[in-house]
């Protein structure tokens, strides 16, 4: 646990030459995703120069969910599981948070979104359960969940409705301390911070690495798979949780209709250098691969390219990162 | 049966509930058929009406689209793959047929569609194939490029106009007789050279090669570079006839068109017992599958559930199948 503080890859790193020099490559894809990011910045000055802390908070407003969605994802695939149902967990806590805060004080949507956190929290425990104990392959499972939390959403609101307390939009409305950082953006490392930082320092975050990254053998070293399995799963929903109420934050209402949020989760975490094999990767570059998508959107509205293009192209650079990535690990390997 | 030692009253009771397994594990169709009379056994308890030639074409009218795009994920399972492109390359092809079809007739807006399909399965194909992207990130990545195309595309024909021609929705979508689905006639051919191929052609035999130790049969010679970019192509086809099927039945074309049949693609291969992890299952068992959703989705509009409870009762049942299935396989 020496090397705890770098910024993504397993938490175990050792003190030796060879153990740092491992550690640097894993924090490679991290840095480079930053490069990127800033490269991105520049190239948005240069086609825009007015672009500035106002484009900035809508780009932060509008990442905000598909944010809360991948660092979800990457939770259950770093312990070797995937969450198809991230979208409709976003939906059923976005419309119960907005259905119970129609008509309520403010004072009472404090309650209300400690209960939708819980909400959150106990759906995806359930979907970790279902998957610990029905044995069936963890894509099989949440994809037929996802149909379930879908359908309870849209038992909670029937068509679009209900009401978002006013401090709760507030939290994301405006910037924070300096007119450069977006209230959201802080918002969102926040609440990542306050989950993710001691939680992957504990013996649950390692025994989550340990079981994505071999089930067996974390198995066999004493490891409870199916509890740990069942934890990160839990994890995932909280995150899910968050998400949904980000949406109620950015729209004010509740949507019972799930958005492209588990496609976009799973495109992020694999550009963020998450495997999808588990055990490998982080939340940082995660986070990162979604402002990078979400610039490179703004960008190309910028530049007055078809919004529709933006499609294409991110399924384009989403494809190219991969094989790029696949390819620098078969070198790495080979050499 | 005949091998059980009998010991004793538990121990050959044990071994008779293993070769009941084994037997049950080998004929897998069996339970999935007794599941779908047991449906249409329900249905027609609570809505006597419905016992008739007519309703069961329109169980076939809808189940045949839903079976050729399982088949998609049926042949990409077995390698361990998966293929999520396939309603976005549906849509494409029943979009690109219905606006060239007032341009160009029916059979050559038909070929440009299958064309276009097959590009897009043999751009996944290169990527899962010759630079091992994950089959589910290729397809994810390759369902968003076909998406935007598209969209872009619609922008320019907006002023071309849609049109089913009478031929393609009378051979997708009419029935005949008052009980023959006319899309059995595209189906049962391609089904069976489907079953065909799997059972008794080398291409089939190595999907299954690949699917159960990719390493092993690289090993023994194949190119599992060739078998997976053919295989894409294959899907990439199959669902581009699926989409036009579809188009067909409905009478309408639009980009989205197959998108909300994307996962109950893969449920249906699923209940089918195809197994996601590669090399166990067969396409005999994704027809039943497709047939048992869309039974199901009939017996839930029957019985005038609100939608909500009916994707939820859709998910539990599909989740209680694909449980009870590996409950059964896993024994053994």
């Amino acid at each position: 646990m020496s090397a705890a503080a770098e910024t993504a890859g397993r938490p175990a790193g050792g003190g030796t030459r060879a153990g740092t020099v491992r550690s640097l490559w894993r924090s490679a894809w991290t840095f480079g995703l930053v490069g990127l990011l800033l490269l991105l910045f520049l190239v948005t000055r240069a086609i825009k120069p007015t672009y500035g802390a106002s484009e900035l908070e809508s780009l932060a407003i509008g990442a905000l969910p598909i944010a809360f969605a991948a660092v979800a994802q990457a939770v259950v695939v770093i312990s070797g599981g995937i969450d198809l149902t991230i979208g409709s967990v976003m939906a059923l806590t976005n419309v119960t948070a907005a259905a119970l805060m129609a008509g309520g004080s403010e004072e009472f949507a404090v309650l209300v979104v400690v209960f939708v956190l819980l909400l959150g929290l106990v759906v995806g425990a359930l979907n970790g359960l279902l998957v610990v104990i029905t044995r069936v392959p963890d894509i099989i499972v949440t994809l037929a969940l996802s149909f379930v939390w879908a359908g309870a959403a849209l038992l909670v609101l029937k068509s679009p409705g209900g009401s978002t307390a006013a401090w709760l939009k507030g939290l994301i409305d405006d910037t924070f301390l300096i007119v450069w950082i977006p209230e959201a953006l802080v918002l969102l490392l926040v609440a990542v911070g306050v989950v993710w930082l001691p939680l992957r320092r504990s013996r649950l975050g390692l025994s989550m690495y340990a079981v994505g990254s071999d089930r067996l053998a974390a198995f066999r070293s004493g490891v409870a798979v199916g509890r740990t399995k069942i934890a990160a799963y839990a994890v995932t929903g909280l995150f899910a949780a968050m998400g949904g109420l980000s949406l109620s934050m950015s729209t004010g209402i509740g949507i019972p209709v799930p958005g492209p949020y588990t496609l976009l989760s799973v495109a992020a975490i694999v550009l963020g250098g998450v495997s999808l094999a588990g055990g490998r990767g982080g939340l940082l570059g995660p986070l990162l691969a979604v402002f990078i998508l979400a610039l490179i959107r703004a960008d190309l509205t910028f530049l007055n390219v078809d919004p529709n293009f933006a499609t294409v192209v991110q399924g384009v650079i989403l494809v190219v990162v991969v094989m790029v990535g696949a390819f620098a690990t078969l070198r790495r390997r080979t050499a | 049966m005949t091998t059980a030692p009998a010991t004793g009253g538990r121990a050959s009771g044990a071994a008779a509930m293993r070769s009941w397994q084994r037997w049950l594990i080998e004929r897998p169709i069996v339970p999935l058929v007794l599941l779908l009379a047991l449906l249409v056994a329900a249905l027609w308890t609570i809505q006597p009406d419905l016992r008739n030639a007519t309703w069961a074409a329109g169980i076939v009218r809808f189940a045949v689209p839903l079976a050729i795009l399982a088949a998609c994920q049926t042949l990409t399972m077995l390698t361990g793959g998966i293929d999520l492109s396939v309603a976005a390359v549906a849509s494409m092809a029943a979009y690109i047929m219905a606006t060239q079809t007032p341009a160009q007739g029916p059979v050559v807006a038909i070929l440009l569609a299958l064309a276009a399909t097959a590009a897009a399965g043999l751009v996944n194909g290169i990527g899962i194939g010759v630079f091992r992207v994950h089959p589910l990130i290729m397809t994810l990545g390759m369902s968003l490029v076909v998406l935007g195309l598209m969209t872009v595309y619609q922008l320019k024909m907006v002023t071309s106009g849609s049109v089913i021609a009478d031929g393609v929705a009378w051979l997708g979508g009419g029935t005949s007789f008052g009980f023959f689905s006319n899309s059995l006639i595209i189906f049962v051919p391609l089904a069976a050279l489907v079953l065909f191929s799997l059972r008794r052609v080398g291409f089939g035999r190595l999907l299954y090669a690949v699917g159960d130790n990719e390493i092993a049969a690289r090993l023994a010679g194949v190119r599992v570079w060739q078998v997976l970019l053919t295989l894409y192509v294959i899907s990439g086809l199959l669902a581009g006839v699926a989409g036009i099927v579809y188009a067909a039945v409905t009478r309408t074309a639009s980009v989205a068109l197959v998108e909300r049949f994307l996962l109950p693609s893969v449920a249906a291969a699923v209940i089918g017992g195809t197994s996601i992890f590669g090399g166990r299952g067969g396409y005999s068992g994704t027809i039943v599958g497709a047939l048992i959703l869309t039974v199901l989705t009939s017996l839930l509009t029957v019985l005038q559930m609100p939608e909500p409870v009916r994707q939820i009762l859709f998910g539990a049942i599909i989740l209680a199948v694909a449980a009870a299935y590996t409950r059964i396989t896993d024994e053994s």
